[in-house]
């Protein structure tokens, strides 16, 4: 996704003389084509979340596109204060970029992980969050980004995550859910980079004998609300997945929303229960680990059938 | 009587040249008591701290227009330490991007002034703050965006010392020098008193000149209530373009100046004048008249 985001970005900064990208001393090897193809539009300031954020703001009143970028929980908790009042508050047009969103960092410790971002970005007033489950989704959310007003976050993976879209993503309009496979037992609906692990589950459910329909939300807040509307019709049970808290993200959002409609169907939530993961691991070991990965997703799916 | 009449009363009925740095230093002076009385609201002690800094910008130092508050071309200024947002209220109704009336309804129900500077609404308000340690970074990051489209305007920051604590401001200090933003200039209203105690029994930061000239800043030192003196350090600041640094005013000042029993009494922090201490205030105020 890493490498989706800056090539998807590189376009539109060579329409965009003023879209500027600034980095919180972070994104050697990723962002490094930038710099060196548009120097004049970056801008590395240094490891110091706060005053970045702040700088971005300031940046953006003179008539500029921001990006602010770093990785876990540096661009987005750190400074949230920052993106609150100086950003959103202000309709600044700053778009704050997180890489390694979930356990991407798995092994380097729970400061590494952001299991919170999506609940606590999405409380803010005025900020849409996108949540991209896939490179192709990246490419197509980016200049959708770029051109909604205001200040946004993205919440990307890694590198080289599978492409599970057929193709690219043909004029995408936020905050439009995308339908991966059909199916007529479940729903799951899947937001961010776990949505490897979502359509491998619903491999697996396949071979269960369980047809599960699969959609990815690429845009969280706001949310599609006809699209949840139309599965709560079709589907008694709806899954929510996410690499993150079950508080206030995805799963949240979805009761919400669901809730507030009347739906008569069951949600259920995956995701970190209201813990800090404290083991070390790959972000797949973790996944295992918190029971988010393929083979729990589907055990869990199967056990909430036969309720 | 009009909220108008009663703080323009003591000069009974003569023109009110705002314009002037004194006079509209006076009135900042006039309006905070008045508005801290009406709302029961805190931070006296801080307006009037930066009366004359306010006064001096909006007197000639800064370009900004009333009849087109967003003029692209406009000198910004960020309050950083936005709780004495009443003297950027005042010092924009005196000069006229809003009636002076307005400034009853400071902290009122559904008032656009609010206690802390705000821009929803309010012309001539850049950037609304109240969070300290915010300003610097974001004036910082307009005087990169300026300097990358070559504009001729300036960036200016207020902060206090106190906020100063904040390490947030030290990020923005240190961009501020990498980036070479000679079209920045910050003004510390260094009156040495933060919200519970003087700062140097708080949070030391002395030698604050030393810390800023470190940080790679061009630092003058005025007396922060002699007009003439900061309009020299302005000046003076402006002719620094081109040297690729960054201005700080350390702008020695009193909390309280101008009422003799609220000067460098923490109490006046907080506390609102009410009663007898009102009375007492606007009377020497009175007395004091340019």
């Amino acid at each position: 996704m890493r490498d989706a985001f800056t090539r998807a970005l590189m376009r539109e900064a060579e329409k965009d003389p003023r879209l500027t990208l600034v980095t919180g001393d972070l994104g050697f090897g990723v962002l490094k084509p930038f710099w060196e193809t548009y120097p004049e539009q970056f801008v590395n300031a240094g490891i110091a979340e706060q005053a970045m954020t702040g700088l971005a703001a300031g940046l953006a009143m003179t008539g500029r596109t921001v990006l602010t970028y770093s990785i876990g929980n540096f661009p987005t908790l750190r400074c949230i204060e920052q993106i609150r009042n100086d950003c959103a508050y202000h309709d600044a047009n700053v778009k704050v970029v997180c890489v390694g969103g979930g356990f991407v960092y798995g092994s380097l410790g729970m400061s590494h992980h952001a299991t919170e971002d999506m609940a606590i970005l999405r409380a803010l007033p005025g900020v849409t969050v996108f949540t991209p489950g896939d490179p192709h989704e990246v490419e197509a959310i980016v200049p959708v980004m770029l051109r909604t007003p205001g200040t946004c976050y993205l919440r990307l993976g890694r590198g080289g995550e599978p492409c599970l879209h057929p193709g690219p993503i043909e004029n995408y309009d936020a905050p439009r859910a995308l339908t991966l496979r059909e199916g007529t037992d479940v729903a799951l609906l899947s937001a961010g980079g776990i949505l490897t692990q979502t359509v491998a589950a619903a491999d697996l459910l396949a071979q269960k004998g369980v047809s599960a329909e699969v959609v990815s939300f690429p845009c969280i807040k706001p949310i599609d609300r006809e699209k949840l509307a139309e599965l709560a019709t079709r589907f008694r049970h709806i899954v929510t997945v996410e690499e993150h808290s079950i508080v206030g993200g995805f799963g949240g959002a979805v009761c919400e929303t669901l809730a507030e409609m009347g739906a008569g169907c069951r949600i259920h939530r995956i995701g970190m229960e209201d813990v800090y993961s404290c083991i070390v691991g790959t972000q797949q070991y973790l996944r295992e680990k918190y029971d988010m990965d393929a083979a729990a997703i589907c055990e869990r799916t199967l056990a909430w059938l036969a309720e | 009587m009009t909220y108008t009449e009663k703080t323009h009363a003591a000069f009974a009925g003569a023109p009110i040249d705002a314009g002037d740095p004194r006079v509209l230093a006076w009135l900042i002076r006039r309006h905070g008591l008045e508005m801290t009385h009406i709302s029961r609201g805190s931070h006296i002690g801080a307006i009037f701290s930066l009366a004359e800094i306010m006064a001096t910008l909006y007197t000639g130092v800064m370009n900004v227009n009333p009849a087109e508050p967003r003029m692209p071309s406009r000198d910004r200024l960020i309050l950083s330490k936005g709780h004495a947002g009443a003297a950027v209220y005042a010092a924009l109704a005196e000069r006229g991007f809003f009636d002076v009336e307005e400034l009853s309804t400071h902290y009122a129900n559904g008032s656009r002034l609010s206690g802390h500077v705000s821009h929803k609404g309010v012309p001539g308000v850049e950037f609304s703050t109240g969070s300290l340690g915010h300003g610097l970074a974001v004036a910082a990051g307009m005087a990169l965006g300026g300097r990358k489209d070559g504009a001729d305007w300036r960036v200016y920051c207020i902060l206090g010392d106190g906020e100063c604590d904040e390490g947030s401001v030290w990020e923005a200090a240190l961009q501020a020098h990498q980036y070479q933003l000679d079209n920045l200039i910050a003004v510390v209203d260094h009156n040495r008193m933060q919200s519970l105690d003087f700062c140097e029994n708080t949070i030391a930061l002395e030698p604050f000149t030393d810390k800023w000239a470190a940080f790679g800043w061009n630092v003058m030192q005025v007396d922060g209530h002699d007009v003439a003196a900061l309009q020299d350090a302005f000046a003076k600041a402006k002719a620094n373009r081109g040297t690729g640094k960054p201005t700080v005013i350390i702008a020695e000042t009193t909390k309280g100046k101008g009422v003799s029993f609220m000067e460098n009494d923490i109490l006046w922090h907080y506390r609102t004048p009410q009663g007898e201490e009102y009375e007492a205030a606007l009377k020497e105020l009175e007395a004091h008249r340019p």
